[in-house]
């Protein structure tokens, strides 16, 4: 299927408020066509919100909303060109896999067969055929999803939004389902906005990844121009991997496995701007890498990631004194 | 090992101890009066005295008279209507409260209010009625000062408009509470659901919401169903003697002390009511639906 021109996704000064409290304050965003978005950010930080905005079933306070080139936020949600797939899946619980899919369809006026032939031509397109007929109450939690995939994607969206769509399932299936996300959005070229609070699902399906903290927009952008240039310390702590360090003129961001181990002799304390020591507190082995916390002058939450077999030539011990040192150009300076 | 047998059998027998209270429970207020006006339902009468026998006359009698087939007919006739007028106000009532009432407080308090009149009996709430709709009563009267009418409106009371109208009044909330139940439990996504799949309201309300629906519309039917073709009491006071029911011709039996003949008359009832839940129950899989 070709990129179809009409699925970029426009946020003007899009607000949301509840009375007095602002769940989204004023974003600016643009999608382009056919990209994959994840709307990443702490629990409360108005992502869930701006789905909902964007899917229709929440009005917006203020702002407008663009899909290609049409205002939509005075549509009601079906007449948008979204579909949004619950993070309950909200399958209809009285009809079996076909006709839960089938049922935009017969909202259409589809003749029965027809839609019920389209419906089951959907589910193989999500490997679910063998269970047609069954009731989502007999199925899998990953099952589930599956059959509420096929259940959006027959309406033909421009856009598809994702309502964390793999936070219910166990880590084997997420990883699983991860890439076939990403495969069926390559594959239908369509916009597909996916909210989620994991970083690492973040990293890895996303053309753009936009965190959000307090109804704002902290950062945009793609994920390893997130993760190597993280704009404030806030995106430096939540995306991970990256040590926030206080220097003369302000923070700067280094990455954990950006830095060399020595051992320090006693009573030897240094804080200066690339090096600083202090003592390893705990020790976690992770199969490639060996993660360590230090408690140094500069921050008690300072961590260290070693390559497993360098790690192993000059193993540490909790308790060590050590100096960490890095090069200058690892360390990204942070805005305020 | 020769200790491990008996408790090996105990542990057989446990299911069947838990389940003897109740069991008894059963027998004692469900099984054995059942039994009981069956077999009486079996013996003869005259006018002071019943008579243990084996013999088919009470039935004979009541199915061969014209006056029970219509009686029963008329009692259906009151079901039918009651059973409408309830399940759309029983539907209506609960969906307001369930999916246009936003806060759950709110929710909370109106549900307290449909419940409040029952705090009284219902034989009060009956009464009740006969002054505000009697020849002179408030209804009458505020037709009249209104000048909608000349003359009082005679069919207001003693009829089966009041029967009718008394019989929704007292059983619309047996319909509210299972139906609200219902729809309570539906996930508020399957509606949004439904709505991004392009469903207008009214397609909502029909594809979604009353499927769902139906295990609370169906127990509410049953009770108004059985309440309504079990009473006497209603269609006496209301309809002033004017109208029967079977429960109705069933009290004017035992008055008269022909129990064999209210006997045979309440198996008949009995089985006919049995039919209309078994019939009910197959349009809806209630099990399925818990």
């Amino acid at each position: 299927m070709a990129i179809r021109d009409d699925s970029s996704v426009e946020l003007v000064q899009v607000t949301k408020a509840y009375g007095d409290t602002i769940a989204v304050d004023a974003i600016d965003l643009k999608i382009p066509a056919g990209t994959y978005c994840c709307l990443l950010g702490p629990s409360g930080c108005g992502k869930t919100s701006t789905l909902r905005m964007i899917a229709g079933h929440e009005g917006i306070s203020d702002g407008v909303l663009r899909i290609g080139n049409r205002q939509i936020e005075d549509e009601p949600p079906a007449k948008r060109g979204t579909a949004l797939m619950f993070q309950s899946y909200a399958l209809f619980p009285h009809l079996d896999c076909v006709d839960n899919v089938a049922f935009s369809l017969k909202m259409k006026g589809v003749a029965k067969e027809e839609r019920r032939k389209q419906a089951r031509d959907m589910l193989a397109v999500v490997h679910m055929e063998q269970y047609a007929d069954r009731l989502p109450a007999q199925l899998s939690g990953g099952q589930q999803q599956r059959v509420a995939l096929a259940r959006a994607l027959i309406t033909r969206p421009s856009v598809l939004l994702l309502d964390e769509p793999l936070s219910a399932l166990d880590p084997f299936l997420r990883d699983r389902m991860r890439e076939e996300l990403k495969r069926l959005q390559t594959e239908l070229g369509i916009t597909f906005i996916h909210v989620t609070h994991s970083q690492g699902e973040a990293m890895a399906l996303a053309d753009i990844a936009v965190i959000m903290k307090d109804g704002k927009i902290e950062q945009a952008g793609p994920p390893r121009q997130v993760f190597n240039k993280p704009r404030t310390a806030f995106i430096a702590r939540f995306i991970g991997g990256h040590n926030v360090v206080k220097v003369d003129d302000g923070q700067v961001a280094v990455r954990t496995d950006r830095i060399g181990l020595t051992h320090a002799p006693e009573g030897d304390v240094v804080a200066e701007t690339d090096t600083v020591s202090g003592i390893v507190r705990s020790m976690e082995y992770h199969g490639t890498s060996v993660h360590l916390r230090l408690d140094t002058a500069v921050s008690d939450e300072f961590y260290v990631v070693v390559d497993e077999a360098t790690f192993y030539e000059q193993p540490l011990a909790i308790g060590d004194r050590v100096i960490a040192t890095w090069n200058a150009t690892h360390a990204h300076p942070l805005q305020a | 090992m020769s200790a491990a047998k008996p408790a090996l059998r105990l542990s057989a027998l446990a299911p069947y101890l838990q389940a003897t209270p109740l069991g008894l429970v059963l027998a004692v207020f469900l099984v054995i009066p059942i039994l009981t006006i069956v077999i009486v339902s079996f013996w003869d009468y005259d006018s002071v005295m019943i008579y243990p026998d084996f013999i088919f006359l009470n039935y004979e009698e009541l199915l061969g008279s014209h006056v029970t087939w219509k009686t029963y007919l008329n009692t259906l006739k009151y079901a039918a209507f009651v059973w409408a007028f309830t399940l759309g106000i029983g539907f209506t009532v609960a969906y307001f409260v369930a999916f246009h009432v936003r806060s759950s407080t709110a929710q909370m308090a109106l549900f307290l209010v449909c419940t409040i009149p029952f705090l009284t009996s219902n034989i009060i709430r009956m009464i009740s009625w006969i002054p505000f709709l009697g020849r002179n009563g408030i209804m009458n009267q505020t037709l009249m000062g209104l000048g909608l009418t000349d003359e009082p409106l005679e069919f207001l009371l003693f009829s089966d408009f009041s029967v009718i109208l008394t019989f929704v009044y007292l059983y619309a909330q047996f319909m509210i509470v299972p139906i609200f139940n219902s729809m309570m439990r539906i996930d508020r996504n399957l509606i949004e659901a439904a709505r991004d799949n392009g469903a207008s309201g009214f397609q909502t309300l029909v594809n979604v919401i009353i499927p769902l629906t139906k295990s609370g519309i169906l127990i509410g039917s049953i009770f108004v169903v059985t309440l309504v073709m079990g009473d006497f009491i209603t269609v006496r006071l209301m309809s002033g003697g004017q109208s029967a029911s079977v429960g109705l011709m069933i009290a004017n039996q035992i008055s008269l002390l022909q129990y064999p003949a209210a006997a045979a008359n309440a198996v008949v009832l009995l089985i006919i009511v049995l039919m209309m839940v078994a019939a009910m129950l197959r349009v809806v899989d209630i099990r399925k639906e818990l």
